[in-house]
Parts: structure tokens; C-alpha cells; sequence
């Protein structure tokens, strides 16, 4: 009797310790990046940092308005292509698709989205870069070396596409049948009731879908690494290269760690993708909630 | 043919369209890697370590120390996550916890999930330099650890939850500590989706590279020690793939991470089938 109760303290407290660890995990990672990247806060104001264009760690200006123009033009333009690919993929395969081809669809999107995204960078390299640079480039009328934000939005793209299918496919099956029933039933077409009934249903859940996907895209770091390029300058069109936040840790670490204002100013860059990844988090969570409390069927 | 089914067949055009061009680009890269990755594959690539290019030389041998080094840090990584995320699963049931604390700690899980993953490679690297050690297979084991913690933890929670509370209830009235109806009954019940987790973890551990790029290093050789640096297989491609002598060593390794990847997708629906036997409904 007495070594179960004490297994049981034991164990309970083990535990307990193991769920404060990561807790702590999540404040230590923020705490320690906000400590190291003081060093370059003191010298620099936040406002010179995050507005001004001019990355010159050798003089000390580490202005990362370019990379944070370049990560937004990347990841809106993998999402603008990825976002309509996906919702409509997915009604396709929840609502209209045969049975069986609904069937085999699933393993295979979730394999694909256990692929490594190094494997998705190797890819874009060999196949996307020289597409891009002796193909759609000229198209539209410009240069390109084919490593640039176009090339890294289109994989990013890619990479997320198994993500947001499969996280919609599960909300649109979630949806009670008598929803749709309903709407068929007074004379509405297939497409109406996707339009009318399915989208608005799901919409939270497919928000929260689209917000991975805002995640996986904004903190892919390899795979952008591998085709952007890597130029620190305010790009003047798609096809220029560039260099995303996560990316640019990925390329500059190596040479500026060993002087410390030049590691802060990375640990600045890895800070702010910590803060914005809680935000977006923080705002699916409060989507959801309102949307549960509005649409409770 | 009226506005209505006219608008019907103009979206299930576009569907369709939006089908082929997913299935189409994954098949694309699907097809690139196998290819080139079958073409590369021999015996030498997977039984050699590489051979330092001697000047005006192609670089040869394989890429044994990177599939070596992959399973050195992946499979304890993996391990050690599994160990410490069933402990916080199970801990973030009602039984222990309330459900608000429970609910902010999956909040941080999440978040954690979605970090980069290369904000767990320089942060594990900023304390390994203020310990003074180098990048070697042990902090780059430790990296991976935590990225997978809140993968595996989350899978395990999903899964935990489902357990129907007459199960707990009864071993509770047998007379069962908390720890033990936890450790014997609910692990037990929520078995399959556990190793699902383990599973997923096990498979995003091996692939990421921006995790383990400056902290396990990289290196030609087989790691003697747990305290050498050493290559993977996910850094051997980053490193490589700009040549096009690196570009067949790169594919050879592509190609084995994707094999592994499927083989732990297969092996999850299998098991998950097979201790699905298990459980009581």
C-alpha cells in the first residue's frame, strides 16, 4: 500500500515537472532571445531597426526593412497561390470526388506532408530555378538568375498545400450532414450549398487552417534559403533575390557569430519571428473562440 | 443552361484544375527525386563515407556518415521527446490538471509547434557557446528533443482525450492511484494515437535541418563520441546541393530521407491498425 501511494506522489509530481519544463521552455526561448538581442537595442532604436533598408553589419547598420518587406511579399504571395488551390482542392475531394479516389486522396496528402523541406528546396533548385529563369522571367519581360522571391514563393506554395488540404478536408467533413441536407433539400445547387452553407460552417476552422499554413510558409527557413538568393536589398520586383527573416539567420549566423553586436542583431531577427508566430497563434485562438460561441450547431 | 449550373461548372472546372495542379507539382517532385535519387543510388554512396577532393579531383564516396549520423540523433532525440511528452499528455488530463492551466499549456505547445525551427537550432546553440561546448551529436540530439517535444505531446493529447471517462472511472473505483489508472489504462487505451505521435515526431526529427545546421555541425567522418560533430542527412543536402557533383550525393540523400519518411508513414497506419485490436470501445 505504501509504495503505491508513494509511486503514485512520484509519479504525479515527474510529471508535473516535465509540464513545467516546457512551459518554461516557452518563456526561456523568448526571455533569452529578448536578453541577447538587447546588446543591439542599446546602440540602436527598435524604430531605425525595423525601418531602415540598410543591412551593413561591417559598419554596424543593421536595418532590416528589406528582409521584412521580402518576407511579407514571400509569404502573401505563397499564400495567395496556395489559399484558393487548396479550399478548392479540398471541396473537390470532401463534396464532389468518387469515393475512392476520396479514399487514396488522404495517406498520400499525409505523407506529403511529412516530407523534409530541405527535399522541397533540393527540388526547387534543380527544377524551379532554371524554369523560372530561362521561362517565366523572359516572359515577363525581365532578368533573372531564377533564385529570387518568385522561385521561393512558388515552393513555399507547394509546402503548404498538403497542410491546408488536409486541415480543411477534416473541417468540411466535420459539418453535420443535416446542414446540407437542409440547403439541398429547398432546391439549393451542389455549389450554393458549398458556397452558402459548407464555407461559412467551416470558415473557423478553415481560418485556423489557413494560419498553419501563414506559420509554415513565414518560418520556412531551408528551403527559402536554398532559392532566394540571399541579397539584403528592397527588391524592385519579384524576380530580384531577396532574403526572408528566417532565412536570413539560416546564411548569416555562420559569419557573424563571433562578434557579439552582429549576433544580436540575429537574435533581434529570431525575437521577432517568435513574437509574430505567438501573435498569429494568439489570433487563431481568439477566431476561434468567437466563431464557436456565433456558429454553435 | 441557366446562371445557376453555369456558375456549378465553371467552379468544378476550376476544382479540378486546382486538383491537378496539387496532385500534379507533389507528383513532380516525387518523380524528380526518385529519378535522380535511383540514378545516384549505389552500394559505394551508402557504404563509403565521403573522400576529401584532393585538388582538380571530383569529391567521391558516399554519404554514410550522414545516414549514421541522422539515426545517432534522431532516434534518441525522438526517444527522449517521447518519454518526457507522454508524461506532460498524461498530466494534461482533467484528472490532474485544471482545465484552464491544461488549456494555457497546450496554448504554449502550439506555439511552440510553430515556431521556426531554427529558432530551436541558435537557441540551443547560444547555450552550448556559454558552456563552452561545440557544436557535437549531443546538442544537436538536445535540439531536435525540443522540437519534437510539442509535436509528439500535442498527437499524444489528441489521442489521450478520446479515452471515455467510464474507463477511468472504473479503475478509479477499483481502487487504482491517479498514476496508475494514467500509466496502465488511459496509455494503454490511448496507445494507437501515441505512436502515431511518436511516429510523426520521429519523421519531422529527421528531416529538419535548420534545427541541427549549427548545432550538430558537420563533418566527413563517422562520430566517434557523443561529443563529435557530425553530418546529417537533412545538412548533407543543404551543403551540397549547389554543386553538380554535391547535386548526386544530395539526390542519393533526398532520396533515402523520402524513403525513410514513407516506410514511418506506412509503419503508422499498420501499428495504429494493428493495436486498434486493443482497445475497448
Amino acid at each position: 500500500m505504501k509504495t503505491r501511494k508513494l509511486r503514485d506522489i512520484f509519479g504525479t509530481k515527474l510529471m508535473l515537472v516535465v509540464t513545467l519544463f516546457v512551459s518554461l521552455l516557452f518563456f526561456l526561448i523568448f526571455s533569452l532571445l529578448l536578453y541577447r538581442s538587447l546588446l543591439v537595442l542599446e546602440s540602436h532604436s527598435i524604430i531605425d531597426v525595423l525601418f531602415s533598408s540598410i543591412w551593413n553589419p561591417d559598419v554596424g547598420q543593421f536595418g532590416l526593412a528589406a528582409v521584412i518587406v521580402d518576407t511579407i511579399l514571400v509569404t502573401g504571395f505563397a499564400l495567395l497561390i496556395a489559399i484558393p488551390i487548396s479550399l478548392l482542392s479540398a471541396i473537390y475531394i470532401v463534396e464532389y470526388a468518387p469515393l475512392r479516389l476520396r479514399r487514396s486522396i488522404r495517406p498520400f496528402i499525409d505523407v506529403l506532408a511529412g516530407v523534409p523541406s530541405v527535399v522541397y528546396g533540393l527540388c526547387a533548385f534543380i527544377f524551379l530555378v532554371p524554369l523560372v529563369q530561362h521561362q517565366i522571367a523572359p516572359w515577363f519581360g525581365v532578368q533573372s538568375t531564377g533564385l529570387c522571391i518568385f522561385t521561393a514563393s512558388v515552393i513555399l506554395s507547394i509546402m503548404v498545400f498538403p497542410i491546408i488540404i488536409s486541415l480543411c478536408i477534416e473541417a468540411f467533413d466535420a459539418i453535420p450532414l443535416a446542414l446540407k441536407e437542409a440547403s439541398l433539400s429547398v432546391g439549393a445547387t451542389k455549389w450554393e450549398t458549398v458556397k452558402k452553407v459548407v464555407f461559412r460552417a467551416s470558415a473557423p476552422s478553415v481560418t485556423a487552417a489557413i494560419l498553419l499554413g501563414f506559420g509554415r510558409a513565414f518560418g520556412e527557413t531551408i528551403a527559402v534559403n536554398m532559392v532566394i538568393g540571399g541579397t539584403v536589398r528592397i527588391p524592385s520586383s519579384i524576380f530580384n533575390p531577396g532574403e526572408t527573416l528566417a532565412s536570413l539567420i539560416a546564411s548569416k549566423y555562420g559569419e557573424l557569430m563571433s562578434i557579439p553586436l552582429h549576433e544580436s542583431a540575429l537574435m533581434l531577427v529570431a525575437l521577432i519571428l517568435f513574437v509574430v508566430v505567438f501573435i498569429f497563434y494568439l489570433l487563431g485562438l481568439f477566431i476561434l473562440r468567437r466563431a464557436k460561441r456565433r456558429w454553435s450547431y | 443552361m441557366n446562371k445557376r449550373t453555369l456558375e456549378e461548372n465553371v467552379f468544378k472546372v476550376l476544382m479540378v484544375g486546382s486538383v491537378c495542379i496539387v496532385l500534379g507539382s507533389l507528383a513532380l517532385i516525387f518523380g524528380l527525386v526518385i529519378w535522380n535519387g535511383a540514378t545516384s543510388l549505389n552500394i559505394e554512396m551508402i557504404t563509403q563515407t565521403p573522400t576529401p577532393a584532393a585538388p582538380g579531383s571530383p569529391p567521391g564516396g558516399g554519404i554514410l556518415n550522414a545516414i549514421v549520423g541522422s539515426i545517432l540523433l534522431s532516434l534518441p532525440a525522438t526517444g527522449f521527446a517521447s518519454l518526457i511528452a507522454i508524461g506532460i499528455a498524461l498530466y494534461l488530463q482533467s484528472d490532474f490538471l485544471q482545465p484552464r492551466i491544461a488549456n494555457a499549456v497546450r496554448f504554449m505547445l502550439d506555439v511552440l509547434w510553430g515556431i521556426p525551427s531554427i529558432i530551436y537550432g541558435i537557441f540551443c546553440l547560444m547555450i552550448m557557446i556559454s558552456i563552452g561546448m561545440s557544436s557535437s551529436v549531443l546538442v544537436g540530439m538536445i535540439a531536435l528533443t525540443m522540437l519534437e517535444i510539442p509535436i509528439i505531446t500535442r498527437c499524444m493529447d489528441e489521442a489521450i482525450k478520446m479515452v471515455p471517462i467510464g474507463l477511468k472511472e472504473g479503475a478509479y473505483s477499483l481502487g487504482s492511484t491517479k498514476f496508475e489508472t494514467a500509466v496502465r489504462v488511459v496509455r494503454r487505451q490511448a496507445f494507437p494515437g501515441i505512436l502515431a505521435g511518436i511516429l510523426l515526431g520521429l519523421g519531422r526529427g529527421i528531416g529538419d535541418a535548420a534545427s541541427i545546421l549549427f548545432t550538430a555541425g558537420f563533418s566527413n567522418r563517422i562520430p566517434t563520441s557523443i561529443l563529435d560533430s557530425t553530418a546529417a542527412l537533412p545538412t548533407m543536402i543543404y551543403n551540397l546541393y549547389s554543386t553538380p557533383l554535391g547535386q548526386q550525393k544530395a539526390f542519393a540523400a533526398a532520396f533515402i530521407l523520402l524513403i525513410i519518411v514513407l516506410i514511418v508513414s506506412v509503419l503508422s497506419r499498420l501499428l495504429t491498425r494493428r493495436f486498434k485490436r486493443h482497445i475497448i470501445k
